[in-house]
């Protein structure tokens, strides 16, 4: 286990809006495979820190770095291709399109015919978004979403929504998959479906997962290792079980005991 | 399969487009049709360029932009100074005309589309009419009293330009380019995380419709003997904004079916002039109670003849969308 390579290292990265600094001093390491949660109170800055990941936002201190790349300062696309992906807490699906156009959105970077080629309809089209249309199909297969691919996103239920867009991330061939409050309005069945779908993407793509997540029983059920995000800094660190028997954080979720 | 069938379809259009423009050349020329006519075609015509171009960049792209008529001007001018001043061939004056209003909207677009909906469609409503006041006040066009030009759009030209136009739009937008654009419009922070570069793709959608409003503008100069820089107000890029509205955002055929349509109107309308905004204003009027998402909605004309394949992908809910 020792051996596994670091994907993203995170130093003293943060990000002050004005005055308010949103996260400040964040370091944090991502080994290659793992599949670390990030919890926190709400307002934590949880998100902002995906933000911060995903070029969102630009960090004003620290750096950020994958597989020794520095990524601060570039453009959300970019770093997308050079392998970070991720989902959204409130679902940001392109609802007009089918969903299979929507997984065909994610494969764009990787597709290998020019505009001119499909202004003028030239065989390269043809062949690319032949390989593209089965690409995606692939995908949405493993998803269990293959029979609705021509439906528009947004008439899909809810649950498949949410699945939806993590098979739109994956499409985007990412190292590393950022999951912001999967289960988010999931019942217990649909959660648990969630969990095995993470484990089964996980082994299959051979990808490193961080997931922002409330529902304490998918996090301590599926993480190797938590972050405890506080007020815009890192509190704590560990297994589960540590994480759980943390008084930092206990106090950060439920307030200090009175003495 | 699917892209065989697509590629069985895009020939039987264009024959189909070949044949059409064929058989209305022998009635132009045998006389069969008169000129009121020949000219209502020549308008449509026109008007179909530029109500494909601005759906490129509003219908498909997202990007609000109100101020088409600049584009219009600039291709218009332009290809006027190419065969009035300098005495170029109609080909090159079309080309130079489209480029003109490419760079111009190259030039307007890498600023202004960082701005988003309503900030977007001031600005370019403003590039309209600073378009617009320059030509007023420039000499060697002709200022205000304007500039004549010779009567060189022909037929054939005009079918060509406008067959075109649209095979270009429709190939652009039915590839993973055009699926980045309406990723644009759906939801620009997803596309972005999605890898999408988004500031190009806003651009070149712009650059392209700006393009064809240049060609759209080269035959509009040489159909009309005389051009003004009052024809390109903003009046006109509303104008063109409703054919796109009407047809439905998001639907090529709905902006060229409401072209065809709003052009025929205000062609037979002009022979009452006291009542001709009135009875046109009222046809929007009623258009957007009764049917907001417009003509076609989002769909295409031909997703009416494949029946089986819609049923199949549930129910289409026509989200009622209105713009602004």
């Amino acid at each position: 286990m020792t051996t596994k390579k670091q994907l993203l290292k995170v130093e003293n990265a943060g990000i002050r809006f004005g005055g308010l600094k949103a996260v400040s001093d964040v370091n944090l390491e991502l080994k290659q495979g793992e599949l670390v949660g990030l919890i926190g109170p709400n307002g934590a800055g949880k998100t902002t820190f995906f933000n911060l990941l995903t070029g969102v936002y630009v960090p004003t201190e620290g750096s950020i770095s994958l597989d020794g790349e520095k990524l601060n300062g570039q453009a959300p696309y970019k770093i997308t291709k050079k392998g970070i992906s991720r989902t959204f807490q409130n679902i940001r699906l392109f609802s007009e399109l089918s969903v299979l156009d929507n997984v065909k959105v994610a494969y764009h970077s990787l597709a290998k015919h020019s505009m001119l080629s499909s202004i003028f309809r030239l065989p390269s089209h043809f062949s690319g978004e032949k390989e593209m249309e089965e690409k995606a199909i692939e995908f949405l297969k493993i998803f269990n979403l293959e029979k609705s691919m021509h439906e528009k996103a947004k008439n899909l239920p809810y649950g498949q929504q949410r699945r939806l867009e993590i098979a739109r991330a994956l499409a985007a061939n990412p190292k590393l998959l950022l999951l912001d409050e999967p289960a988010a309005g999931m019942n217990p069945q649909e959660t648990e479906e969630l969990m095995n779908l993470i484990a089964l993407i996980r082994e299959r793509f051979s990808l490193t997962i961080l997931l922002i997540e409330h529902d304490m029983l998918l996090v301590m059920g599926v993480c190797e290792r938590i972050y405890v995000l506080d007020h815009g800094q890192l509190i704590a660190d560990g297994t589960p079980e540590q994480i759980r028997n943390n008084p930092k954080v206990i106090e950060a979720y439920l307030g200090e005991e009175v003495s | 399969m699917n892209i065989l069938k697509q590629a069985k379809f895009f020939w039987t259009s264009i024959v189909l487009a070949i044949v059409f423009s064929v058989i209305m050349q022998f009635l132009i020329t045998g006389g069969t049709l008169n000129q009121f006519y020949v000219n209502t075609l020549f308008f449509i015509g026109i008007n179909i360029i530029l109500a494909t171009s601005l759906h490129l960049i509003i219908g498909i792209t997202g990007q609000f932009s109100i101020g088409h008529a600049g584009f219009l001007a600039v291709g218009a001018y332009a290809s006027a100074i190419m065969t009035m001043k300098l005495g170029l061939p109609f080909p090159v004056a079309i080309l130079v005309g489209g480029l003109a209003a490419a760079v111009a909207g190259l030039i307007i677009g890498i600023p202004t589309l960082r701005l988003k909906g309503d900030y977007l469609a001031i600005a370019t409503l403003g590039f309209g009419e600073i378009v617009r006041i320059v030509f007023l006040n420039i000499d060697y066009v002709g200022g205000a009293s304007g500039m004549t030009v010779s009567h060189l759009t022909t037929w054939p030209w005009l079918v060509a330009c406008v067959v075109l136009t649209v095979v270009v739009i429709a190939n652009f937008t039915n590839s993973t380019h055009g699926r980045a654009c309406i990723s644009i419009r759906e939801n620009e922070i997803a596309a972005d995380a999605m890898g999408i570069n988004t500031t190009f793709y806003k651009v070149t959608a712009f650059a392209i419709g700006a393009f064809f409003a240049g060609i759209a503008g080269a035959l509009y100069a040489h159909n009309f003997y005389i051009i003004q820089p009052t024809n390109f107000g903003f009046l006109k890029s509303f104008d063109i904004l409703i054919f796109v509205v009407l047809g439905g955002l998001g639907s090529m055929s709905g902006a060229v079916i409401a072209a065809i349509l709003l052009t025929i109107i205000s062609t037979y309308l002009s022979s009452y002039p006291e009542v001709r905004m009135v009875i046109y204003s009222l046809v929007l009027i009623t258009m957007m109670l009764f049917r907001p998402q417009g003509l076609l909605g989002t769909r295409e004309i031909t997703s009416f003849f494949k029946a089986g394949k819609t049923a199949k992908g549930g129910v289409q809910h026509d989200d009622k969308k209105t713009v602004a």
